[in-house]
């Protein structure tokens, strides 16, 4: 019989910040799988490029998850598939079968996309599939639309670029060369929106500077003048690849801004982008003024109730964990198996200043008996968080809700104040697939 | 064959098959696979996930290990979470790399076996096929290594083979087939794969037949009359009338030993519709309408179907034209709602959820037609 665990022994899931090495706290094991379901996934991500229609071509098994998260989308009118199957395998047709499968499912489809994302999968890779000559194939065949590798082979996560930096690199691969506006600036990298009330892109806009996100493209066209950016903005470090290619293949600068929760770590990303465009930098003192008082004002509420925070909140959790430990909340739980690079500084101050705060797998296989209620209101900052603790009271919201710079925060400290107030069904809401998909 | 689907979805495959199969049975199951299949399973293929923990992982093949060789890891990956779950048995089973790569399933779970001494299974699915033939695979596995030679019966007892989510779902359909056993005068031995334990799992052989009610159990139920001399009845009680007979054959079937498909394999009249589906349930719902609202279909099964559970009228389709081409005419269609794209505007469609094709996404439309008398507002 299955019987309960104990996380800080045997294949650790659980232990203190003290004790947690960066950036990777624990060891892999057998992993699970938490029904758990707002970040987002390579299909959702694509079908941000409006008029395009992506084709994926993979067993059964990889199949069925992507072709009903475009389902669930509402979106299977922009999705198709092509099935391998065995001879494929064996018989070595597989580079016929992906050119015939594309002409066939064009040849029927009730319009002519603008581009079709391609994404192959696994099994090309280990039977070296031509990939190049089915490429070349089809876009002599179809010169009117625009063919883009993309990538579903998971066995690779860990050799080079990672499935989300891989699809963020191909999102913006379609552009066609065009010459460089210095007025016009794009912000890449994120599944959300970019919040337009945020310090990022009233900073731009207010200076005369076109600013431009995936998201506001409607049309193809629209998506195409993006090329005409003089410079790619971009504050989730997955897009590293993508401004590294676009700065070699259209000349496009780019800039890393990430958001913080830390005053001085955002006046001076601010302050890198002002210098940039030589424009000015507002006195950012009163928002510093307005988030204390949210500060105080979220810590009477939620006084000293146990906080939890997990990795799909944010691209910034530990510098939201140190915020708020710094402000006498009670964080005590922080769910990941792992931190990104900008969260180096935070890991060391709060293994400094907090060293009991417990870190949590996610994937490790104990924690599939680890999700029941601790028996005391716990505030929960993310899904997976909710999830675990078994809590009603949690943040619902990925990618820091688009919020960015300042005023982010006092956004995000808001849905934390609402959340604490306020009991959502963690059921119903965790399991939805892709947080803000319908928005698309 | 094109092997396209420009607008429909796709049936869950043999990997998903093992897990729903195994879920309530204590073991420890892995998918040996990068990542997808985990979430695939948990999100879209299992209606237990949120409610009931089971120990259903995967082993995050990695490149490197898919070329240098990973058994030992993955091996001992295993053991580590083996020592600390207990688990009643331990299924390993495969994804479309560790075929490329040539996994040997059955020496995966004899070493794991060997080193920690539970009983292990190794099922060499590949993520190609549909989920019934996991189902299946996963059932003969368990046929094999657990089921207890039984001499004595218990009289009018049952095995309802073949009750996974992927066709039945979660909304009382398999507790009403129970009930209606029940009624009836059976006494439930056991059901796979919801509701029974791996105790009385073992135990089946004391039944005196089964109920197939998925193609993906008609194989375990021929191992059954091979080993056991249990004989079968095929059919899934939809509907009133059906149901009744449904019973009968399952009482036939224990005075003569003789096995059976409880709907009828011919039928005089011309179809007036098509249904789209796993072949025992579509057509018992087939029969169940002609019976209680003279309504007779066509069953049309885009899975594998051995002929015998297919009556005279009825097709395999696997190609979306060629189903395409078979609905153009159709009066009316009923099917999962994922098929309406290839549905004539002519026809009348009703959308009848089938989770191994849509998974959660119209869960809660799905009728419980079990026992009940069928009406055209049905």
């Amino acid at each position: 019989m299955l019987k309960k665990v104990d996380l800080t022994q045997g294949a650790i899931a659980q232990k203190a910040i003290k004790d947690a090495p960066f950036p990777a706290p624990f060891d892999p094991t057998l992993e699970y799988s938490a029904a758990v379901r707002g970040t987002w996934n390579i299909v959702n991500t694509g079908m941000l490029i409006p008029e395009a229609h992506e084709i994926f071509v993979c067993a059964q098994g990889c199949l069925r998850g992507v072709v009903l998260t475009a389902a669930e989308m509402g979106k299977m009118e922009r999705f198709s598939s092509i099935f391998v199957q065995e001879n494929n395998v064996l018989n070595g047709d597989m580079e016929s079968l992906i050119i015939d499968g594309v002409s066939d499912i064009l040849s029927k489809l009730k319009y002519t996309p603008r581009a079709v994302l391609l994404y192959t999968s696994c099994i090309h890779h280990f039977i070296a599939c031509d990939l190049n000559y089915v490429y070349k194939t089809l876009r002599e065949k179809f010169p009117h639309i625009d063919f883009i590798d993309c990538y579903m082979t998971p066995t690779m996560r860990k050799s080079g670029l990672n499935p989300e930096e891989l699809m963020c690199r191909q999102l913006y691969s379609l552009w066609h060369k065009k010459d460089l506006d210095p007025k016009r600036v794009n912000i890449i990298g994120n599944n959300l929106a970019t919040d337009k009330e945020s310090d990022l892109i009233k900073l731009l806009s207010t200076n005369d500077l076109k600013v431009t996100e995936i998201h506001d493209c409607h049309t193809y066209e629209d998506y195409q003048e993006m090329a005409k950016g003089a410079v790619n903005i971009f504050y989730n470090s997955v897009a590293w690849p993508a401004v590294k290619y676009l700065k070699e293949t259209y000349g496009q600068d780019y800039l890393y801004l990430p958001t913080s929760y830390n005053y001085d770590e955002m006046n001076a990303t601010l302050t890198k982008l002002a210098q940039y465009f030589d424009i000015t930098l507002p006195d950012y003192s009163h928002y510093q003024e307005l988030i204390e008082a949210k500060l105080m004002q979220a810590k009477e509420i939620i006084q000293d109730a146990p906080i939890a925070i997990d990795y799909t909140v944010s691209m910034r959790i530990l510098s939201l964990a140190r915020l708020l430990l710094d402000h006498g909340f009670n964080v005590c739980r922080i769910y990941a198996d792992g931190f990104e690079a900008v969260e180096k500084d935070d890991f060391y101050y709060l293994k400094e200043h907090y060293p009991q705060l417990q870190i949590f797998s996610v994937n490790n296989f104990k924690m599939r008996f680890n999700h029941y209620s601790t028996g005391t209101k716990v505030l929960a900052i993310g899904q997976k968080a909710a999830y675990f603790t078994d809590t009603p009271y949690f943040v619902n919201t990925i990618n820091n809700g688009g919020f960015y710079g300042f005023n982010g925060i006092l956004k995000m400290l808001d849905l934390i104040i609402e959340a604490f107030l306020k009991e959502k069904d963690t059921a119903k809401l965790v399991q939805k697939k892709a947080w803000g998909c319908e928005l698309i | 064959m094109k092997q396209t689907a420009s607008f429909i979805s796709a049936y869950t495959a043999d990997t998903s098959g093992v897990c729903s199969a195994l879920y309530e049975l204590g073991g420890l199951v892995i998918m040996h696979d990068a990542s997808g299949c985990n979430s695939t399973y948990h999100t879209h293929d299992e209606p237990r996930a949120y409610y009931m923990d089971s120990a259903v992982y995967v082993s995050a093949l990695t490149e490197m290990e898919a070329v240098m060789g990973g058994d030992d890891r993955l091996v001992n990956d295993i053991l580590v979470a083996a020592k600390e779950l207990n688990p009643n048995f331990i299924a390993i089973c495969g994804t479309p790399i560790p075929l490329i790569s040539g996994v040997d399933f059955a020496a995966l779970a004899t070493m794991c076996e060997n080193k920690c001494g539970i009983p292990s299974l190794g099922i060499a699915t590949n993520g190609m096929h549909s989920y019934l033939s996991g189902v299946s695979q996963a059932y003969q596995a368990l046929f094999n290594r657990f089921v207890c030679p039984q001499t004595a019966k218990v009289k009018g007892a049952v095995n309802i083979l073949g009750a996974t989510p992927l066709d039945f779902s979660i909304n009382s359909q398999v507790e009403d087939i129970r009930a209606f056993l029940e009624g009836q005068g059976f006494k439930i031995q056991s059901c796979w794969s919801m509701g029974s334990s791996l105790e009385e799992i073992a135990q089946s052989a004391q039944a005196e037949v089964n109920l197939v009610l998925s193609s993906d159990s008609l194989p375990l139920a021929k191992l059954f009359q091979k080993k056991y001399g249990i004989p079968y009845v095929v059919g899934v009680p939809y509907g009133e009338k059906f149901s009744q007979k449904l019973a009968g054959d399952l009482k036939a079937a224990i005075a003569s030993g003789n096995s059976s498909v409880s709907y009828a394999k011919n039928t005089a009249c011309k179809p007036q519709g098509i249904i789209i589906g796993e072949s025992v349930t579509a057509c018992s719902l087939a029969q169940s309408l002609a019976m209680d609202l003279n309504l007779n279909c066509q069953v049309v099964t885009p899975l594998a179907a051995s002929p015998e559970l297919l009556r005279e009228i009825d097709r395999t389709c696997t190609d979306e034209d060629d189903l395409t081409a078979l609905l153009k005419d159709a009066p009316l269609v009923i099917a999962d709602g994922l098929y309406e794209p290839v549905v004539p505007s002519s026809a009348k469609f009703y959308n009848l959820p089938h989770e191994a094709f849509s998974g959660r996404m119209y869960r809660d439309k799905l009728p419980n037609l079990i026992n009940k008398p069928l009406k055209k507002e049905n």
